[in-house]
Formats: structure tokens, sequence, C-alpha cells
């Protein structure tokens, strides 16, 4: 493995809640991040949602 | 990428090449202004999967109005011009903007990624097929997920909740659970999909607020309220809110006449077949697997399990059978959000880990054009309104508002945008920056709190300081509590606009503030959150100290022998201890805790002190608390006088050891929640009912003629767990319901061990003679996490476990920067999400500590050497101790004294200094007097 080829780049396959965090430490941590989402917007199921325990909160 | 799906994935970990499919969008999104003319022409109308078929879209449409990117797409399938060539294209001859392009067509993109994550989520159960309790034939039986959407004020009904069959209002709504979960017969889920629960109480507890006097009753097996803070909730909507729980099982919705109520029956827990009626019925669906990521699975050579979830081991749970592949989220098992951005953070660790030699060799750094000196120009201030959508066009005259602000002092400039924010208007904010050579800036749109950073993003872009805008919340300040009265919340807006302007005309240049960061990490607690946290950091790089306080490293995983898939802890805890000791980025200090903690993010020094009073002082940028938890010692069940009550723990270990008295055995009881869910500790252990089960299997399995109960009172063997729960009862196990009030009582009776339950079907007591009784015991905080906490500057909660910073979207961070948690001192969990949580905070570590500097925001207090007179007042009102009193230095020809200094690190820009000074002789940089004066006196100016 020690003289393989690392690429500095990552995809992620979902653009929901999870991917997104994900995407988002990579790219902050110094990682060129593809963002793939099936959809035409990123957001995933939670978008759906009305408010989220235990706020209450807004989901959006 | 959006429209876009993996069909091929080569290569081996740290090189691999995916193809990526992208569906034709047939809107060019570089030309689409999003401003919704192409919708409102549209002849077609489709169900919208956004509103879960209980409202339409068009067939060109956005998925919501907050979407990202915020640009139109056709559903080709729905499209009468791209199903019939020819036919309507009003879309096209409306856009004003051109970017209808019928000719689009699908593009295949190669590229060359070092790691691949898979996090395409879950979808709901659909119960149409299967035709569910009516669903699909009886209107008003509908799914939590429309639900969701009807009680969403961006819903079909804008948050009224009115009976789908007939516009009425709805007086009384029945939950049904698991219906697509833990049921073989119906839906082919054997899994309980964890999250129902929690949802169906939330819906409950809003669908109340929304409508008064509402009655909600939930109909279910078992509460599976096993999170952080669950079972509050719970017993705050049975007491607070009044909804009603019935666990039963139901076996019939049927309409009750012509009118379109339901008519409930089920059978309750004494075994009597009951009915009731209600104005509507929700299921709450459970989460599965949809076909295009089983499809995508295959795609990328990933194991599934036999519930069709991503196989992982529990020692690490982000990382697929290949190499290289990684995922989060539910595709490896139904899970909620928080445990889901836990995996989303956990992933990016590991993908760290395997491609840390990599790191910053593809990113660059953003570079922004020279900043111009504006100090001695004119003020030319540009005002840019916007309607986000018609959240604050619906209410407030944004028209009026434009016109309005063109006639404030220095305005040159004035803009309506349909969404701010958005991509394209933050490029022409840019655009008119250059073009009318503005250098203030007046966003009236929301809240700086969560806006700001992007404008002033736009204002570098466009070459300006980006501390010369200024925000007026015209959205949450005002349309959105004065929908009610629109000509009060347009004069409103004016005046917030008027106040910003006055504000920013006298705003100066400022510069943020770079410190330099420390990139070790600490880490607290070696067991293994600590340590797998440690080890990751480690190998992502990054020097990490480790402090145990005991002389030993693996913590509570040293009790255990299992984990709940039967991976073997004791093998796996030894390799992780073999390769945490063996890497000579961590140093390890045994037998220290720590003492005293100096500084901040990415300067924090902590002190630690060994049993023999000898301290050392480590620096680090980032801090990982992972002090883990203790086990509760019962006192109740006798549990001090009778040899044969042991805890769960004692229990593994004599099992282990074939003891004697184990061996001989034939009856077992074990009693669960001891410690838990009840008053003073209301909260679940989350793994005791699921290792008791493993306990009860094993008994069962090395000898079948035993007899063993488990008495519980709610089964929570959660997502993948329930195949444990199945497993026992068709090995024999007894499973008996038990109420708080009418807890087991447990007497030595000679030899024997009386165990006495009350039995809900017989209605009398039941009593069970055991030989052993085997008590489920809870999860405690650390007694002295408070104190630590102080340390640190971070909150323990009401049970004194470790306090993150939001429920749902920060699980691992702390409100204070730089700290994050995992494992037990957090909340009591199982290892494997105790490694993913730990693998989330070091991840979330490894963003600070992969860069040099950090950077602060420049509105900090700042000392008027001319005014300051050292009098000290403020020295004692910051509540950052980041004022020092010193000495002046003497300059030529002047005397000393005394005046202050701040240190800009600590200094949150709060403004109690500039409040209590009496001399002016210290203000907050970006809220200057005359600034905050101008304000006032625009406020004051009509």
């Amino acid at each position: 493995m020690l003289d393989t080829k690392k690429v500095g780049s990552v995809m992620i396959v979902g653009g929901g809640v999870t991917g997104m965090q994900a995407a988002l430490d990579l790219a902050d941590s110094g990682y060129y991040v593809y963002l793939v989402e099936k959809s035409g917007a990123i957001g995933g199921a939670m978008a759906q949602l009305d408010k989220t325990f235990p706020t209450n909160d807004c989901s959006m | 990428m959006t429209l876009s799906e993996v069909t091929q994935i080569d290569g081996i970990a740290g090189d691999f090449k995916v193809t990526v499919k992208e569906a034709p969008r047939y809107v060019d999104v570089e030309k689409c202004i999003a401003c919704g003319k192409c919708t409102e022409k549209c002849p077609k109308k489709v169900d919208s999967e956004y509103d879960a078929a209980t409202g339409k879209r068009k067939a060109i449409y956005v998925k919501y109005a907050q979407a990202v990117p915020l640009k139109y797409q056709i559903d080709a399938d729905a499209c009468i011009r791209l199903q019939k060539p020819g036919a309507c294209g009003f879309c096209e001859k409306v856009c004003d903007a051109g970017a209808i392009n019928f000719n689009d067509t699908e593009k295949i993109h190669q590229l060359n990624v070092g790691a691949v994550v898979l996090a395409p989520g879950f979808e709901a159960f659909d119960p149409t097929d299967a035709g569910v309790w009516g669903f699909g034939v009886y209107p008003n039986v509908i799914t939590s997920l429309q639900l969701e959407r009807y009680l969403s004020a961006s819903g079909p009904t804008e948050g009224h909740l009115i009976r789908p069959s007939d516009k009425r209002p709805v007086n009384k709504v029945a939950f049904l659970q698991c219906v697509g979960s833990r049921d073989e017969n119906l839906c082919g889920n054997g899994y309980c999909s964890s999250v129902c629960c929690m949802y169906a109480i939330k819906e409950a507890v809003i669908a109340k607020d929304h409508v008064p006097g509402l009655q909600t009753t939930i109909f279910y097996m078992d509460m599976r309220t096993h999170g952080k803070e669950f079972d509050l909730y719970m017993e705050r909507a049975k007491e607070d809110s009044g909804v009603r729980f019935v666990r039963c099982r139901v076996n019939g919705v049927e309409p009750d006449g012509s009118g379109g109520d339901l008519r409930l029956s089920y059978v309750n827990e004494e075994g009597r077949q009951l009915e009731e009626y209600y104005d509507m019925v929700v299921l709450s669906v459970g989460l599965q697997t949809p076909k295009h990521v089983l499809e995508l699975a295959h795609t990328a050579g990933i194991k599934l399990t036999a519930d069709n979830f991503a196989a992982t081991s529990d020692f690490a749970p982000v990382q697929t059978s290949r190499e290289g592949i990684f995922t989060c989220g539910a595709i490896a098992g139904p899970k909620d959000i928080p445990q889901s951005v836990v995996e989303g953070s956990a992933a990016a660790a590991a993908v760290a880990d395997l491609l840390a030699p990599a790191r910053f060799e593809l990113t660059t750094e953003a570079t922004f054009p020279q900043e111009k000196d504006v100090s001695r120009e004119e003020p030319r201030i540009g005002v840019f309104v916007c309607h986000c959508g018609s959240n604050i066009a619906g209410t407030v005259d944004v028209k009026a508002v434009e016109e309005y602000a063109a006639t404030l002092p220095d305005v040159v400039y004035v803009e309506r945008n349909l969404f701010s924010c958005s991509q394209d208007t933050q490029e022409m904010i840019t655009k008119r920056i250059r073009e009318q050579n503005l250098n203030r800036i007046v966003i009236a749109a929301c809240t700086p709190r969560t806006h700001e950073p992007l404008f002033r993003e736009t204002l570098k872009a466009a070459g300006l300081n980006e501390y010369l805008v200024e925000m007026a919340n015209i959205r949450n300040h005002n349309s959105w509590v004065h929908t009610k009265d629109p000509k009060a919340a347009t004069a409103k807006a004016k005046d917030l606009v008027r106040m910003a302007a006055a504000k920013v005309t006298f705003g100066d240049s400022l510069k943020p503030f770079a410190v330099p960061i420390t990139q070790k990490g600490l880490v607290i607690g070696g067991g293994v959150a600590g340590m797998t946290a440690a080890l990751n950091l480690a190998e992502q790089g990054f020097a990490v100290h480790l402090v145990e306080r005991t002389e030993v490293l693996g913590g509570n995983a040293l009790n255990l022998k299992h984990t709940w898939a039967g991976e073997h802890v004791p093998s796996q805890l030894a390799k992780l201890i073999d390769k945490v000791t063996g890497n000579d980025k961590i140093t390890i200090h045994k037998g220290a805790s720590v003492t005293k903690v100096d500084g901040f993010v990415g300067n924090f020094s902590s002190t630690i002190t060994d049993r023999n009073g000898a301290t050392l002082v480590i620096d680090h940028g980032a801090g990982i608390v992972a002090t883990g938890g203790d086990a509760y010692i019962p006192t109740e069940y006798n549990f001090d006088s009778i040899t044969g009550v042991v805890t769960s723990v004692q229990f593994d270990k004599l099992f282990e050891l074939k003891e004697q008295h184990v061996k001989k055995a034939r009856r077992f009881v074990f009693i669960q929640c001891v410690g838990s869910r009840e008053e003073g500790n209301m909260y679940c252990s989350k793994v005791c009912c699921t290792h008791s089960v493993q306990s009860a299997i094993a008994l069962k399995k090395e000898n079948p003629e035993r007899n063993v109960y488990i008495l519980y009172r709610d089964m929570r063997t959660y997502g993948q767990r329930e195949a444990l729960y199945k497993q026992a009862r068709k090995l024999g196990v007894i499973f008996i319901n038990y109420e708080l009030h009418g807890k087991p009582k447990v007497t030595q009776n000679g030899s024997v061990i009386d165990v006495e339950v009350w039995d809900h079907v017989l209605h009398r007591p039941l009593k069970i003679e055991a030989d052993m009784v085997i008590l489920a015991t809870a999860i405690r905080p650390q007694g002295d996490a408070a104190e630590l906490g102080k340390l640190y500057k971070v909150p323990v909660d009401k049970q004194g476990f470790f306090q993150e910073a939001h429920a749902k979207l920060r699980p691992v961070d702390f409100s204070t920067d730089g700290m994050f948690v995992a494992g037990l001192a957090h909340y009591p969990k199982p290892v494997e999400e105790s490694i993913a949580q730990a693998l989330a905070a070091s991840a979330r570590a490894a963003t600070l500590l992969s860069k040099s500097h950090i950077s602060l925001d420049a509105v900090k207090a700042t000392v008027d050497e001319d005014y300051c007179d050292g009098c000290a007042l403020c020295v004692d009102v910051c509540p950052y101790n980041a004022i020092t009193l010193i000495e002046k230095p003497a300059k030529a020809g002047g005397a000393g004294g005394k005046t202050i200094v701040v240190n800009k690190a600590q200094c949150k820009g709060c403004g109690l200094c500039q409040g209590t000074c009496p001399k002016r002789g210290v203000y907050v940089a970006g809220f200057t007097m005359k600034q905050i004066s101008a304000q006032i006196q625009a406020a004051l100016a009509v």
C-alpha cells in the first residue's frame, strides 16, 4: 500500500444531511469533494420535515 | 453535481475512477434566475415528491423553495413538450433569461478520487401495495411523512391540519406504529426502524400545538425512545401535552359510515377487543433501502446485511466490505438525524485516515482581489432588498421599501432580489459594487446570525472590506412576526433599512484577527472512544496526547465480551490498544487527570497532574472529552443481601468463567431498567435490552431446558437488533412486561429466589421461582464530569452527561470552540456508536488542526488611549477575562498612569465593557459610539 498513489479528492454520493456533513468536514480539512446528488437539489429527507425534536426547531 | 448517479467504480482505495451519469435538467443553471415564470405557465400538474403526494407540482419545478441550487428542472416524464415534440413549450416562451433547453442531453463524467463515501439515505416504506390499514383506499389514512407535510408552513395546507377527504378540521388522530417495521408478513422488513416512535411523539405534540383540543393517541408495541433526552420528551408529551399512549395490537381500520371517519379495532394488554373512532389515522412508516441504493451497492461492490443495509463491523462502523469505500447514515441501518450526522463526520475521519498523504494536494485557497481603500471616499451606499421568495415579499411591500431606500442620504443604488443569498445574486451584487463604485452595502433581508458571513464574502469578492456591510433584518424581526399587518410591516422595514444605512455610513474597514493554531490534539479518556479518536488523529498526521486517569487503557469495554452483532470485544480491544501504544504520534499519560486549563480554541494549555502530584502542561489546538460513563450499583431488588441477585456485568463474568452456580442453574430472571427511566434518572441506558436478550439466547443455547424470563418495560432492541429479540422468542425466552408503578419484587425463599410481577393477561401477580436474578443496571455519567466541564467551560446536562452544542446538527461539538465530545461521556451507547462518535470528534478536531492559523472576527473591544484613564470598571464586567489593567507606557513628555489591554483572542465582542465605560475609553470595532448613535438617531427620525 505504501507505494500506491493517493488522490486528494473524495466523492460523496448523496446530498442529505449525512452526505453534506461528510462533505463539509472533508473540504474543511483539505480535501477536494465531489458531492453527487440524484435529485435536482441537495437537502435530502430532512428538508421534508417540519420541525425537529427536542427543541421543535424548524428543520430547514 | 445534481441529477447525477454513480454508474461505475473502478480502481482501488486511494485511486478510484468513478463514472457519473448526469441526467439532463433541460434548464441552463447558468442562466436560470429562479423567477418562477415558467412554473406559473406550465400547464402540467403531477404529484409532488417533496410533499409526499399531498400536494402537486408542475412539470417544470424546483424541489422546494429553499432548494440548493435554486434552479428549475423539467421532469421529462411529465413534460408535454418532451413527450411530444412541437407541443406546449410555454416555459421557453416566458423565460426572459432564455434558460430553457429542450435539447439538453445526458452527460457522462469520469472522475478520479481517492475515496468514495456512500450516503444515499433511505426511503419511507410505502404502504400502498400492501394496502396497510386501508392506505390508498381510505383517504384519511395517511403516512407520517404526509402528516409532516400537512403540519409544515411550506406544505400543501400551509400548516393547517385538515382531512384529505372533506377538508374539515381534525379533532382526533391515531398514530399506528411499526408500519413497514418489525413485521415480516405485511412488508418484509423484520428490523425496527429506530426513529418512528420518536417522530410520532413529536408529530403528536406539534399537531396538538396546531389544533387546540386535538386528541392524539399513539398505538404501539414498545416505545423505543432510547436516544438522548427522548424519554424526557415522551414524559412531557404525556404529562404536559396530553398525548395518549396505548400498548396493543391493532387488528383493523375500517370506515365508519360514509363521512370519512375511521373505526379502529385493537386488542389491549388485558386481551380485550376494543374499538375507537378517529378522524384521521397516521401510519408511522419505517425506513428502508430504496431500489436505486441496492443498485448503487451492487455497483460499488459492497456487501449488504440480510436486512439490505450496508454491512459494517462494529469496530469500523463506516467502513464497507470494499476498501476505500465508506458509508454513513441510513444506508448502514435505520438511524436518526444526530447519529447520521455523527456518521457523516466519522466517514470524513475514515477518509482522512486513508488519504492523509494527499491532504491539500487538490484544494486551493480562495483568493480575493486586492482590497480597495475607501477611507477617503464619500459614502456611496448600495441597498439590496430581498423578497426571500414570499417570506418577505408576501407581507412587506418590497417595491415601496426599494423606492424609499433610494431617497435616503448617501444611497446611490437600490435593487430588489428574489433571494439575495442565492449564488447568482451574490455574483450580481459583486458586479454592481464594481459598476456603481459602491463602498457601503445594506442587505435588507434576514438575520446576520446565519447570513452575514455570506455577504461579507460577497464584499471581499468585489474588493471591498468585508465589514462595510450592514444587514437590516426585515424577515425574522418583521415579515414573520407581522404577517397580519402588511402596512405596519412595510413601515417597519423602511425604519430598519434607514437605521442600517445610517450605521453603515460610519462603518470602518476592519481586519480579521489571525492567531496561530497549535496543531496538536488532547484526548481525555483512554477507553474505546478516546483511543479511537487519538488513533485517528495520529493517523491523520497530528500529534496527540492521550490522558487516562487509571493505569490501564480500555475503559468500560474491558467488561464487554461481545457486541450486539457477535464480534469479540477483547480481541478487538487488544488490537486497538496495541495500535495506540505503538503509534509514535501518540503520547500516553496514564494515572493522570486534567487539573487546570488556560487558553482558547487553537491555543489551549491544559495542565495534567499524576498520582504523585507531578504536573505537566500540554499545549493543544483542540480537545476531545471521552471520559466515559460509570456503572450504576443497585440498591433495589435486595441486590445487597441475596447472592443470586447480580448485575449484568457480574453475570457476564460468571457465565464466561462457567461458574458452577450459573452452570447448574435452571431458572433465570432478567430485570430491565434498573436505575434507568425513573424519577431522577429519566433516561434510557440504551444497551441493556439488547444485552439481556443476548445473554438469554446464550443461556438457552447452552441448555434449552432452562427457563429464562426477561421482565421489561419496553423492549428496545432497536434497528437490526430486532433479529435478536425474535431469535430469543423463538428459543423460548419468556418476555413479561411490567410498568414503573408495578416493579417486580425479589425475595429470598430458602434456596430459591422468588420474583413476583404483575401479570397483565391473568390480572394477578405472577410468582416466578428463580435460581438467579440478573439486573440490567444503568449507565451513569462520571461523578466528576461537571468539574472537568468547568475547566473547559463546557456544560453537562441534567443527568450529568456532557451537553453537545446542538442535539441534531452539532452532535459532537461543544458550544466552546475547539472542544468535542465522544462516547459514554455524552450518553449511554453501544460500542459501534461510541466509535463512530469518536471518529466524528476526530474529524471535527481535524478541521481545526489542519490549519496553521485561525481567523477570528474583527468585532473586538478596542481601547481608545486618549480617553481610557485606567479606572478598571470594564475589567470586572468582562465575562471572558479578556481585559487586563496595565501601567501605561510613559510617553515622551507625558505622564504614566494606568490603562487596559484587550486579549483579542479571548474577547467575544459582547460590548459589556463599552456599556460600562464612563469615559468612552473602550469600544467594540464595528459598533462604535458614532455608528450606534447614528443608528438610534435614524430610528427616531420619522
